[in-house]
């Protein structure tokens, strides 16, 4: 009989060969710790190969999940548990597993070819390599093979039912429950019942593989999270952005048009909103990045919010269009799910390092704000905003997410639509008055016109116009001009920004500063070196351009400024100059995101060290009050 | 648009025209396809607010500054895909697009091809002068082969692109040619291309006198010999009808003298606008000197338009789904509500 463990939280990772179907159990088994109430913070890693050679170690597919019944918001540093399709899988995750942590290993797939397409000279689960671990191997294959007696599958098809034999395992080792699942499993394969029944049994069978096998001592519980009251569901940072979009569009009373090209991470943006047809949306898969891009503009020139989304190559196709956008002052949003680089780089990785790409990524001064979304379901809410500010302003807008937080997925509580507060856009039809770059005083936007305005029949373009009128202009006063009244359009967005998002006090020792998907590990790390009674803030920004203010007031009050990001130091260089302080680094650029370990070890580092020359010597030389 | 529709004005050339100064060469071809287009546009009473030009870059993306329409002067090549996104939004309106052979042929011959293949309602047209003008004189994509240009002072060594034969390579679905000072001829094209539902390449052979001057003359001067007029169902004949083309072994075409001292009419190809895509191909294939330039409308043809089944699309959704509920839409999926003791029920 098997005793229950309660735990406060667990991470556990599925990792297999790219065919093996880990992705999907993981997916399942998140979806089953959101039914138990529990707070969960996700992360698939997987190579960009499809179906990669069985056993390479190029090719293994992973996939983390860590489930809490505290707040937590990092899909976890290191895993607790490991399950392992086969020896590429163990040879590359083995090293985060925790000393102690549970390792269970399908060992039919641990055979002489196998270990040797991993590297390994013997059999880590016989060698005592393992000695550190609970190691629990199981024959998933065979015992898969087993439960499927005597069905009209083939071996082949039999094969393929085994990560469910894993996924009911690690129900019962979890105290889930079975009937749902079980349920869920028969609606998605409804098409092929056969199937569905396959996964069933198996499923089955590895749940009570669990129950009977002696193997299993314990039963781990990780009682229900305490929330905020309200609607949930589990929601991908891609599918709160489609969603955020149709809002952007619902609250300005203006269809949404999206065109786009496909693009890893990027591409399930294009497949939500082609669902969403009922809504008015159109969406256009578009011949390539460009022509997304122009696509775009003129449906914005046609009075439609309008929105393209790419990662950074796709991106950097654009900017030439992007440009044409600035020039023309036309609302359109652009999203990059961001993805390490350069080049194709690492297309199923995440990276922040398309920062300066966002910012200064075109051809002439051509400056458009840029906001990023902090995690999964603030995507919805970034994406709200980033149509806001494009329709209020005109001008496109650059939305950053990255492969992780659009990828990765959380327990998201779902807004009051009622509630949001509306920006209806109103184009101009009064013809009295008009000119093409005649501007409203507060925002500095020109007036949307949309053709089919009888009277207000105008001409925009690429080349440089009057600044009020609109016509052809090469006056080189009037260009200066124009640069500056582009520019000052984009500082402008700062004036109706909110509050700075900052955990801590205003002063202190440590201020760690991040932007975009780093949020979660910077926010962990910080509240537990605060509980520790450190000093040390984190200050999270929503907009990269234009700075927002609330920075500007705090940012001079601490002895060590460091900024947080994975690359090599985008945001930092922008602080630097703008602020003339010796802000420090913390950066990763392996395609990988910030364990909180790694950001509380340089936030700690900085604690009790005093401040650097430079820094105290810019410091003072600022208007900020400097504090020591 | 749902606001009433004002009343229809009737138009002059003049109202179609911009307040700005052109800025085209003196002498430029641009000229007179300017004139024609507006002059044609007036008589079929279009509504300026509904008429919209885009163009890309070169030395005819100027054309939409000159038009007292809409217009949309965009980037080197991008101008179908601009236009695009903008039919696919406002299919109520009339979208034009101004291109040349560099513009729509060579740097944005992506957006060209895909626009044709979609079939979205634009009318484009394409203005040919074998070279590139704006940048001073480098050869086209059009260019004869050993064309002598700036950036080919030892003759050009790339075989040229025949823009119409593209087009229906792409799967055009209203093809056509004409001459810059032809204003007649353009006329009753633009008046063609402009009722065709679907879209439309008018391929307008266009004089550069600065860089490429005369590079049409041969065809231009002597209209009833090197041009080869266009009407469905009659025989492919010039030269007042004393000269015609027939098809030879092999599937060749071949002038052929008519009449008594040549061949019988009945010998002669037919031309059909709806005829197939193989007779469309070879005809457009029909190069001066060789060949007589046939001008007119070389094909035509009726497909659903990318925009219309889009939008069919979505209406099939609203009435099957209803119109789109946003809480609805969040609400999707697995839910689950948790109560004021934060616990899950």
């Amino acid at each position: 009989m098997s005793k229950t463990q309660e735990l406060d939280r667990v991470v556990i990772r599925f990792a297999g060969d790219s065919g093996d179907g880990m992705q999907l159990t993981a997916t399942e088994f998140t979806k089953a710790a959101a039914e138990a109430g529990n707070d969960i913070s996700t992360f698939p890693d997987f190579p960009a190969e499809i179906r990669a050679p069985a056993g390479s170690l190029f090719g293994v597919s992973g996939f983390q999940l860590h489930f809490s019944s505290g707040e937590i918001y990092t899909p976890g540093d290191a895993p607790d548990v490991l399950v392992v399709m086969n020896p590429a899988a163990l040879k590359t995750n083995l090293k985060d597993l925790v000393d102690g942590g549970v390792l269970i290993a399908n060992s039919g797939a641990f055979v002489e070819a196998n270990l040797k397409k991993a590297g390994y000279a013997s059999n880590p689960l016989e060698d005592g390599s393992l000695a550190k671990y609970r190691v629990h191997q199981v024959d998933i294959a065979q015992l898969t093979l087993s439960a499927l007696d005597g069905t009209a599958l083939s071996t082949k098809e039999k094969g393929r039912s085994k990560n469910f034999f894993a996924l009911g395992l690690v129900f019962w080792m979890y105290g889930r429950e079975p009937e749902t699942e079980i349920r869920r499993i028969t609606q998605q394969f409804a098409k092929r019942p056969e199937l569905g029944e396959a996964n069933v049994k198996v499923f089955k069978a590895g749940y009570h593989f669990g129950e009977t096998a002696e193997v299993f001592q314990t039963v781990y519980k990780v009682p229900p999270a305490k929330f905020a009251p309200g609607v949930y569901r589990n929601i991908t940072g891609n599918e709160a952005l489609a969603m955020g979009l149709v809002a952007g569009g619902h609250l300005a009373g203006k269809h949404l048009f999206y065109a786009g090209y496909p693009i890893t991470p990027a591409s399930t943006i294009l497949h939500s909103l082609a669902k969403f047809k009922n809504f008015g949306v159109m969406t256009l898969q578009a011949e390539d990045e460009i022509a997304a891009m122009g696509a775009a503009l003129g449906a914005a020139f046609g009075g439609a919010v309008a929105v393209t989304a790419s990662s950074g190559p796709g991106i950097a196709l654009k900017q030439e269009a992007i440009g044409l956008g600035v020039m023309t002052e036309l609302p359109v949003v652009i999203v990059n799910v961001q993805r390490g680089g350069p080049s194709t780089g690492l297309p199923t990785k995440t990276e922040q390092s398309d920062l300066f790409q966002a910012i200064y990524g075109r051809n002439g001064e051509a400056p458009v704000p840029v906001i990023a979304a902090k995690s999964p379901g603030d995507s919805f809410y970034a994406a709200i905003e980033a149509v806001r500010v494009a329709t209020r302003y005109m001008v496109p807008v650059s939305l950053l997410s990255d492969g992780y937080i659009a990828n990765g997925s959380e327990p998201w509580p779902l807004p009051d639509v009622s509630k949001l507060p509306r920006f209806d856009v109103h184009p101009r039809t009064e013809a009295e008055g008009y000119f093409v770059y005649a501007r409203d005083p507060a925002t500095l936007a020109r007036a949307w016109v949309i053709p089919g305005t009888p009277g207000l029949e105008h001409r925009i373009g690429g080349i440089e116009k009057d600044a009020l009128t609109g016509n052809i202009s090469y006056a080189a006063h009037n260009h200066e001009r124009q640069v500056k009244v582009r520019a000052e359009k984009v500082e402008r967005v700062a004036e109706a920004l909110g509050e700075l998002d900052l955990r801590g006090d205003p002063s202190g020792d440590v201020l760690g500063i991040g932007w975009g998907g780093t949020f979660g590990a910077l926010r962990q790390a910080t509240e537990e070196l605060r509980a520790q009674g450190k000093k040390v803030s984190h200050a999270h920004l929503r907009w990269l351009s234009p700075l927002e203010p609330g920075l500007a007031k705090i940012i001079g009050n601490f002895r060590h400024v460091v900024v947080a990001e994975l690359n090599s130091g985008q945001l930092r260089t922008i602080l630097r100059a703008k602020f003339l302080i010796d802000i420090e680094g913390l950066n990763k650029v392996q395609g990988q995101p910030f364990k909180v370990r790694e950001v509380v070890a340089a936030l700690d580092a900085r604690c009790g060290e005093p401040a650097s020359t430079s820094a105290v010597a810019s410091a003072a030389a600022t208007t900020a009050p400097a504090q020591a | 648009m749902s606001d009433p529709a004002p009343k229809l004005v009737k138009l002059s050339k003049k109202d179609l025209e911009s307040d700005q100064d052109v800025r085209w060469c003196p002498g430029c071809g641009d000229y007179a396809i300017l004139a024609t287009v507006q002059r044609t546009l007036a008589q079929l009473g279009v509504r300026r607010e509904s008429t919209v030009f885009v163009s890309g870059i070169g030395c005819s993306s100027r054309f939409p500054y000159y038009m007292n329409t809409y217009g949309f002067h965009s980037i080197h090549g991008r101008a179908p895909a601009v236009a695009t996104g903008l039919k696919v939004a406002r299919p109520d309106l009339d979208v034009w697009v101004i291109t040349g052979d560099g513009d729509g042929l060579s740097i944005g011959g992506n957006h060209l091809l895909h626009a044709l293949r979609r079939n979205v309602e634009l009318k484009i047209i394409l203005f040919n002068n074998q070279i590139y003008g704006l940048t001073k004189g480098q050869y086209s994509p059009t260019s004869k082969l050993g064309t002598r240009s700036g950036s080919t002072p030892s003759g050009s060594v790339d075989h040229p692109l025949n823009p119409l034969q593209f087009a229906l390579g792409a799967g055009a679905t209203f093809v056509a040619r004409c001459t810059d000072t032809d204003a007649k001829g353009l006329g009753a094209i633009l008046t063609r291309a402009h009722a065709h539902k679907g879209s439309a390449l008018i391929e307008i052979l266009q004089n550069c006198p600065v860089f490429n001057d005369g590079i049409w003359d041969a065809v231009k001067d002597d209209p009833a010999g090197k041009q080869m007029v266009l009407a469905d169902g009659k025989p492919l004949t010039f030269a007042g009808g004393t000269m015609g083309v027939r098809l030879g072994a092999d599937l060749r075409p071949e002038v052929v003298k008519v009449g008594d001292d040549g061949v019988p009419a009945d010998q002669l190809l037919v031309h059909r606008e709806r005829g197939s895509a193989a007779y469309a191909y070879l005809l457009a294939g029909l190069l001066h000197p060789e060949f007589p330039m046939p001008v007119g409308v070389l094909h035509s043809e009726d497909k659903p338009t990318y925009e219309s089944m889009a939008h069919q699309q979505i209406a099939d959704a609203r009435a099957r789904q209803g119109e789109g509920e946003l809480q609805k839409l969040l609400m999707s999926g697995m839910t689950w509500e948790v109560g004021a003791d934060g616990t899950r029920h």
